[in-house]
């Protein structure tokens, strides 16, 4: 794999751009791999990436039924945050946000992350407690965010109007180190790095059947006949719940349509995130100028992968209160994604009742952010067979427990 | 947009006016229950790519919660029946498996 550079862009503009190799192989899947991974999503393929990097395992295959990066990855609103108020979600999400600063020279790979500052608006009384509540936490956590007045917000955000009619703003969750990054980019950076690692990513390749002997997992049934592993990892989002019927056990998770949309292209206003939970908006420019939103999920289970119009107008009906300047603007595109919600809305990333399976799902409609983090955990669970420090608290067996990890009640709305 | 007739009122109400309300015929476990049970009636609830059972409230309407038989992959409505109704009526079983051959049954 050639290293990408300044002067690989000069010596390929003397040549006519003719030396550029693909970034990532498509090989014809081998008989037999040490492991796994299911789903080719920034999850999958950061959790292939460092289980290279980290632990050594590059016999390692990356199996995706579409094409790399186009579920969820490709569908959200690329929001990079780790302002949570419960530990386990904090250190998990901020090792993420670590991983990200310096992701785009990881990889040699430029994911386009920028830090821009991300702020949360209290717009009820119920929310500013509940956000003093989360800097205080997030002090003690280590995380740095601060409470911001409605005025900081106005100087930060001067197209906003803080004193709307039905939601003022009373004030903010500030995380300066928060931001954006360009998702496909993340999606291929990764896939690129594993490439290079020597690790086979097989798109089109739909897995059918998860095949077990004595308990343990031995291989999988797919579209392109079947593969052997000795572990296999489970990293599919939406799907989820039809994977582990494959593997035989059932997940306390239920599969959502969740959508977004963005705005025609216009002039930088907006270098900000802004996320106002109480009206389930949230909205930020990209760099080609459009504005790109997001707003709540469908309340019932749904796997078609577009959203509904009644939500769009909800969530931009709640936006143009608190931002006038957008009432005229026109909407272009919109899509929609299938997000994995679990009892507590947080994630699972777990043993299974299947021995050498593994799971990473239950991201719900903030994994984006965790990419990095999550495959972080998720290598070191299927490198060594047991959960780190970042993982332990997120087995899927918390619900039988009662150890929620409850960020339903902490973010007051899905996050 | 999702449209559910209401079985109770007979309005054809379209989703803003309905509130989810989850799986259907669902047996509940309580206080007695093993801890595997009642985790599986409070978290692990289906979530079939395809027939799915649930319940809906008509709650700008009339009011009252009703069960409806819907296809999550295609959106599409088999139909919909009093919440009193301990499994899916016949004709909606019928209908279901003329149009989805190899469902496996509501179970």
């Amino acid at each position: 794999m050639k290293r990408y550079s300044v002067f690989a862009i000069a010596r390929e503009a003397m040549r006519y751009h003719t030396g550029w190799e693909k970034a990532w192989r498509s090989p014809a899947p081998k008989a037999d791999y040490d492991v796994i991974i299911v789903g080719a999503g920034g999850h999958g393929l950061a959790t292939a990436y460092y289980l290279g990097k980290n632990h050594g395992i590059r016999n390692v295959a990356v199996i995706e039924k579409g094409w790399l990066g186009g579920g969820n990855t490709g569908r959200n609103t690329t929001i990079i945050r780790s302002n949570y108020l419960q530990d386990p979600s904090a250190a998990i999400y901020d090792k993420a946000l670590q991983l990200y600063e310096t992701l785009s020279q990881d990889l040699n790979y430029n994911v386009m992350f920028s830090p821009r500052g991300l702020m949360m608006l209290a717009q009820t009384h119920h929310e500013v407690r509940g956000y003093l509540r989360t800097v205080h936490a997030n002090q003690l956590q280590g995380v740095a965010t601060r409470w911001i007045t409605p005025q900081e917000v106005k100087k930060l955000v001067p197209i906003m109007n803080i004193d709307g009619p039905r939601y003022p703003v009373l004030g903010a969750l500030y995380q300066e180190r928060g931001g954006t990054a360009r998702h496909d980019a993340v999606a291929w950076g990764y896939a690129r790095a594993c490439s290079g690692m020597g690790m086979d990513i097989i798109q089109n390749c739909e897995v059918t059947g998860v095949t077990s002997a004595n308990g343990v997992v031995t291989g999988v049934e797919t579209t392109q006949g079947r593969i052997g592993c000795r572990k296999l990892g489970m990293v599919v989002a939406g799907h989820s719940g039809q994977l582990a019927e494959m593997a035989g056990f059932r997940l306390p998770v239920e599969s959502l349509a969740l959508q977004a949309l963005v705005s025609e292209p216009v002039k930088p206003c907006l270098d900000v995130v802004v996320m106002a939970n109480t009206v389930h908006g949230y909205m930020s420019q990209s760099d080609k100028g459009e504005l790109v939103i997001g707003g709540g999920t469908d309340g019932f289970n749904n796997f078609t992968q577009r959203g509904s119009f009644h939500h769009i107008e909800e969530t931009l009906r709640a936006l143009i209160e608190t931002f006038p300047i957008i009432s005229r603007m026109k909407m272009l595109r919109q899509w929609g994604g299938i997000v994995d919600m679990t009892g507590d809305r947080s994630p699972l990333i777990s043993k299974t009742p299947l021995g050498n399976c593994f799971i990473n799902c239950g991201w719900g409609t903030g994994g984006f952010k965790a990419i990095p983090g999550s495959g972080w955990a998720m290598a070191e669970l299927v490198a060594t067979g047991e959960p780190g420090p970042l993982a332990a608290a997120f087995n899927m067996w918390r619900f039988r427990e009662g150890q929620f990890i409850d960020e339903s009640v902490a973010a007051g709305v899905a996050h | 947009m999702l449209i559910l007739q209401c079985p109770c009122c007979g309005v054809a109400a379209d989703e803003t006016e309905l509130s989810p309300g989850g799986e259907a015929h669902l047996k509940r476990f309580g206080p007695g229950s093993t801890d595997e049970e009642f985790e599986g009636y409070m978290f692990a609830r289906k979530n079939p790519r395809g027939v799915h059972f649930e319940r809906w409230r008509h709650s700008y309407g009339c009011g009252k919660w009703f069960l409806a038989a819907r296809n999550t992959a295609t959106l599409e409505v088999y139909g919909t029946y009093p919440a009193q109704t301990p499994e899916p009526p016949a004709e909606i079983v019928e209908r279901i498996r003329a149009r989805v051959p190899e469902w496996r049954g509501w179970k």
